[in-house]
């Protein structure tokens, strides 16, 4: 058994450098660089493991579920907002280096952990719940074609990758941002729903939909592929025709 | 090892581009606007001065830059319509690359027929 010819999975050497931080003894951020032995099969977060099981132990980073469900892991890999546990390496170019950062826009506590506070306040602000006058009596009867006018919208885990790729709310804290929004287009597309009033009445704000620049970063960066950019471009058409 | 100071620059696609450009091309054409109001004023003042003023727009240099503030122009019209588009046209997210390379390839054009044009009548004084 043990002279069998077990297969060799091919391993590689990759890099990846990490912008790190710590609060209690650094002042500005720094990019620190790990190599670790890797597979075809391995994503971003099982380097990002590797390294903390292996090498160095104080990395810090969110991840809950570990496979693009519970929306934990969103980090700028490369430049572009992703999930770690989306992100295979092998899709990545790994003859240079992997440049891994915390997504941007929101306050660093530690290496890649941001304060994800002030996102989660722009999604409570749109009141993301079902707003109805009758008794929950019964069930709420909707048509497929209703629950198709929304659907993409529901898609939303709360990663954050959107709202932290769009370069309005890099200079802008106040916007609502993307997120927000998408989640806002998920109700007030709702034919179920007696709220779309109050919820255009919130967006239609000098930091609601009309900071939109149209960058595409948002629909670019979504992990779940919701058309971010077209579901804002909605939210606004409400706005003006003064109803969903 | 400290490679680089700041972070990564973001690496958006054509919608983030477009936006940097439109923005770029709207802060040139606006200082171009804020110098031709003030230099057109001035015949108000003295039509002598602003002879002067004009004349003194007549070189090579000045010449060069009339050309990138028509691509400037071109370049902002037309994203203008794009950006429109997008938002009051229901397939304009679908298409907006395509027609972001749709507003290049006009302005590309636009300005490769006009050079030749203009540069004759550039150097031709």
């Amino acid at each position: 058994m043990a002279n069998a010819a077990a297969p060799v999975i091919d391993s590689f050497t990759v890099t990846l450098i990490i912008r790190r931080f710590n609060p209690e003894v650094d002042s500005e951020p720094k990019w620190v660089d790990y190599d670790v032995e890797m597979y075809g099969t391995d994503r971003v977060l099982d380097a990002l493991h590797k390294i903390k099981w292996e090498q160095d132990g104080s990395l810090t980073f969110r991840r809950s579920c570990a496979h693009g469900v519970c929306g934990s892991d969103a980090m700028r890999i490369n430049g572009r907002n992703r999930l770690a546990c989306k992100t295979l390496i092998k899709d990545l170019d790994i003859s240079q280096p992997i440049y891994v950062e915390p997504i941007k826009g929101l306050p660093v506590e530690k290496d890649l952990i941001v304060d994800m506070n002030p996102f989660y306040q722009a999604y409570k602000d749109i009141n993301p719940f079902l707003i109805a006058s009758d008794k929950p009596t019964k069930e709420r009867l909707q048509s497929p074609e209703d629950r198709a006018r929304y659907d993409d919208t529901t898609k939303c885990i709360l990663c954050a990758a959107c709202t932290t790729s769009c370069p309005v709310f890099w200079t802008d804290g106040q916007y609502f941002g993307p997120a927000a929004i998408v989640n806002a287009h998920r109700f007030i597309f709702d034919s179920r729903d007696e709220g779309a009033e109050l919820r255009i009445d919130i967006l239609n704000d000098k930091e609601g939909v009309w900071r939109c620049r149209t960058t595409f970063n948002c629909t670019e960066a979504c992990p779940r592929g919701i058309e971010v950019t077209k579901a804002i471009a909605e939210v606004k058409q409400a706005i003006l025709r003064g109803r969903a | 090892m400290a490679i680089r100071p700041a972070g990564t620059l973001y690496r958006g696609k054509v919608g983030m581009w477009s936006w940097v450009l439109h923005r770029i091309s709207g802060v040139g054409i606006f200082f171009f606007l804020l110098v031709h109001v003030l230099d057109t004023a001035l015949v108000r003042v003295s039509p002598e001065a602003y002879n002067i003023v004009i004349e003194s727009y007549k070189t090579p240099v000045v010449g060069l830059a009339e050309l990138g503030l028509v691509g400037a122009i071109l370049f902002h019209g037309l994203n203008g319509l794009r950006v429109i588009a997008i938002d009051f046209w229901s397939k304009g997210t679908k298409y907006q690359a395509i027609m972001f390379w749709i507003v290049i390839a006009i302005t590309v054009l636009a300005v490769a027929a006009f050079t030749p044009l203009h540069l004759a009548r550039v150097f031709s004084h």
